[in-house]
C-alpha cells in the first residue's frame, strides 16, 4: 500500500516538473495579492507600508493552501473523468494508493509554494521574528490546514463529476472565505457580527497562529478565538480531516456503485 | 487454465429503477475473444464494469480467470486489464512515464518496468513520442498507449470497452492486430463495441445484449445464419393479415413480411400454400441470409 502510494505521490510530482506553469499560475495569485494588497492598500494604511506587509504575509501563506484545495479538487475529478480512476481501480495497485499519493504530493507541493512565498516575503520586508523553532512550528499549522483542505477538496472532486464544475463551485466559495477572515484586515476593525464570523473562520485560526509564532504583527483582540488562536489552528484542521477523510473515502467507495 | 475465463450467471444491478444487467449470462472459453453487441444502453458497458470489479452488482454469480467477483476481487485484478471507452492515461506524464508507473502498480520491479515500457511502445509504433506528453498524442495514439498499459504484465483476461470508437482506419487496424497477437498468446477477450465488422474480424462468438440481458449468442455465421422467409404482398391491406398467417413480422413502408425460418424448402413450400389457400396476391417471395447488421438490427428490434 504504502508502495502504491509512493507510485501515486512520483506521478503527482513530476506533474509538477512537466507542467510548471500550472504551479506558476497557482503562484501568481499569492504573489500579486502580496503585491497588490500589501503595496497598494498597505499605502493607505495607517499602520504603514512595511508593517502591513507584516501582517499581510501569514494571511497569503494560509490563502495559498485554500486555494490549492481546487487544485486537488479539480485533479481529482479530472482523473475519475477521464477513466484514470477506473484503470487504477482494475488493478492490483491499494484503492487507497490514490489518496495516499494525493495527500503526500499535495504537502510536498505546499513545502514548495512556502518556500517561495517566504523568499517573496524576504524580499518586501517580512521576516519572522522569534526564531526558527516557532517558524517551523507555523509552517507545521499551515500544512496541517493544507492537509485538511486536501480532504475537502479530494471529496469535492469525487462527488462532483465535472472539473470545471469544480472551479466553479471552489473559487466564487474561496473569495468571501478569505475576504471574511483576518488575512487583510483585523476582526477588531469590522463591524461586530462580521467580526465574529472573521474571528471563528478557520483560515483566522491559522492565520492568527502564524502571527504569533512568526512574530508579526496583528496579534491581538480579546474574543475567545483570538487568544485561543494555536489551539483552533490545530482544532479546526483536525476537525475537518474528521469529518471530510471519511466523507472522502466513502464517495471514493461510491463509485463502485 | 482450461474451461471457461468468464462466467456470469443471472447477474443483476439496477439504478434505482432502471436494471442495467437483468439476468445477464455469460460463459466465455479460455483463449478466445467473445464480442458483446447491443445497441447503446442495453447494459454492455455495465457488465464490463461489473466483470472487472469496479462496479458491484446487486445479484447474481461472476467468476473471472477462475475467481470469484465478489470474493477474491484482489485475484481478479490480478489477472485482468481493463481498457475503457476513454484513453485512461495521464495526459500530462509522456507515454514512457504513463507505463512506467502502471508497471510499477501493477507491482513490476523498477527495472522490469522500465524495460517492459520500452518493449510496448516499440511494439505500438510509439517509439519516437516516448518522451512526449500524453496531451500532445492524436486519438489513435492515445488510444494505442492506453492499450499498451492494459498488456504491462499480460493478463488472462482484458476487457476491452469500444476500443476502436473514434479512430481512423489505420489505427483501428493496428488496434486489431494487438489485439489478434494477444489471443495467439493465448489471453481471453470481452470485447464490447457498435461496429459489427469489428466483432465480426475478432470475435470467435458473439453475444447480443439488450434490456441487461444476453438475447441471442453465436459464432458470427451462426448469428447471420439465420434464414428469413420475405413475402412482398401486393396489396398493403393484406399485410397484416399475410403476417398472422405466416407468424411474421410486417414491415408497412416495403410491404414485406418477414419470417425465421430453419428449413428453407419446407418453409418456402408451407408459405406458398397458405398463401394460395388465402388468396393473396405476391409480388416478391424469396430465402434470404442476412448480414450481420441486419441479424443485430431484428435481434435488437432495430434500437442500434
Amino acid at each position: 500500500m504504502i508502495a502504491d502510494g509512493w507510485v501515486m505521490t512520483g506521478r503527482h510530482l513530476r506533474h509538477v516538473v512537466r507542467a510548471p506553469e500550472q504551479i506558476i499560475i497557482f503562484f501568481t495569485l499569492p504573489i500579486m495579492f502580496v503585491l497588490v494588497f500589501g503595496y497598494v492598500f498597505g499605502a493607505g494604511m495607517a499602520v504603514g507600508g512595511t508593517a502591513y506587509r507584516e501582517f499581510l504575509l501569514p494571511g497569503v501563506f494560509a490563502m495559498t493552501q485554500l486555494y490549492g484545495l481546487g487544485a486537488t479538487a479539480i485533479a481529482i475529478s479530472t482523473d475519475i473523468g477521464k477513466g484514470v480512476v477506473d484503470r487504477f481501480r482494475s488493478m492490483p495497485a491499494a484503492r487507497s494508493a490514490l489518496m495516499i499519493g494525493r495527500g503526500t504530493a499535495d504537502l510536498t507541493r505546499a513545502l514548495m509554494e512556502m518556500t517561495v512565498l517566504v523568499v517573496c516575503g524576504l524580499l518586501v520586508g517580512w521576516q519572522w521574528h522569534r526564531g526558527a523553532g516557532y517558524a517551523l512550528a507555523a509552517v507545521g499549522l499551515l500544512l496541517l490546514l493544507r492537509l485538511a483542505l486536501s480532504c475537502v477538496g479530494v471529496y469535492l472532486g469525487t462527488v462532483v463529476p465535472n472539473p470545471d464544475t469544480v472551479s466553479l463551485i471552489v473559487f466564487p466559495f474561496a473569495f468571501p472565505l478569505t475576504a471574511l477572515s483576518n488575512i487583510y484586515v483585523a476582526p477588531e476593525l469590522l463591524p461586530h457580527w462580521l467580526g465574529a464570523i472573521s474571528a471563528w473562520n478557520p483560515l483566522s485560526a491559522t492565520v492568527a497562529a502564524c502571527r504569533e509564532l512568526f512574530g508579526n504583527p496583528g496579534v491581538g483582540g480579546d474574543s475567545w478565538a483570538a487568544t485561543h488562536a494555536i489551539e483552533l489552528a490545530i482544532l479546526w484542521p483536525l476537525a475537518l480531516i474528521a469529518i471530510f477523510g471519511p466523507l472522502a473515502v466513502r464517495s471514493y467507495r461510491r463509485l463502485s456503485r | 487454465m482450461t474451461g471457461w475465463a468468464i462466467v456470469a450467471e443471472g447477474l443483476l444491478k439496477a439504478y434505482r429503477k432502471n436494471r442495467a444487467l437483468d439476468g445477464f449470462d455469460l460463459q466465455v472459453a479460455a483463449g478466445t475473444v467473445c464480442g458483446l453487441l447491443g445497441p447503446n444502453g442495453a447494459g454492455k458497458t455495465t457488465a464490463v464494469r461489473v466483470l472487472s470489479t469496479l462496479v458491484r452488482f446487486d445479484a447474481g454469480r461472476a467468476l473471472v480467470a477462475g475467481a470469484d467477483v465478489v470474493r477474491e476481487p484482489g485475484l481478479v485484478r490480478e489477472r485482468i486489464s481493463l481498457t475503457g471507452q476513454y484513453a485512461a492515461v495521464d495526459e500530462v506524464l509522456s507515454g514512457w512515464q504513463n507505463l512506467v508507473m502502471f508497471g510499477r502498480l501493477s507491482h513490476l520491479g523498477k527495472r522490469e518496468a522500465k524495460r517492459r515500457a520500452d518493449e510496448l511502445l516499440g511494439e505500438f509504433g510509439l517509439a519516437d513520442a516516448a518522451g512526449r506528453s500524453a496531451v500532445e498524442y492524436s486519438g489513435g495514439m492515445r488510444r494505442r498507449l492506453d492499450l499498451a498499459a492494459s498488456l504491462i504484465r499480460r493478463p488472462e483476461v482484458l476487457f476491452l470497452d469500444e476500443p476502436t470508437t473514434g479512430l481512423d482506419p489505420a489505427s483501428r487496424t493496428q488496434v486489431w492486430g494487438a489485439v489478434r497477437k494477444l489471443v495467439a498468446e493465448g489471453t481471453t477477450v470481452l470485447l464490447t463495441t457498435q461496429y459489427l465488422d469489428e466483432a465480426d474480424q475478432l470475435a470467435d462468438r458473439i453475444s447480443v445484449v439488450d434490456a441487461g440481458r444476453v438475447i441471442a449468442e453465436g459464432t458470427p455465421d451462426e448469428l447471420k445464419g439465420v434464414d428469413r422467409l420475405e413475402v412482398v404482398v401486393h396489396d398493403a391491406g393484406q399485410l397484416t393479415q399475410t403476417a398472422a398467417l405466416l407468424s411474421g413480422t410486417a414491415d408497412v413502408d416495403t410491404r414485406r413480411v418477414r419470417v425465421v425460418v430453419t428449413d428453407r424448402v419446407a418453409a418456402m413450400t408451407e408459405a406458398l400454400r397458405k398463401l394460395e389457400e388465402a388468396g393473396i396476391a405476391v409480388d416478391d417471395i424469396g430465402i434470404r441470409r442476412p448480414t450481420l447488421d441486419e441479424a443485430f438490427l431484428q435481434l435488437t428490434g432495430g434500437k442500434g
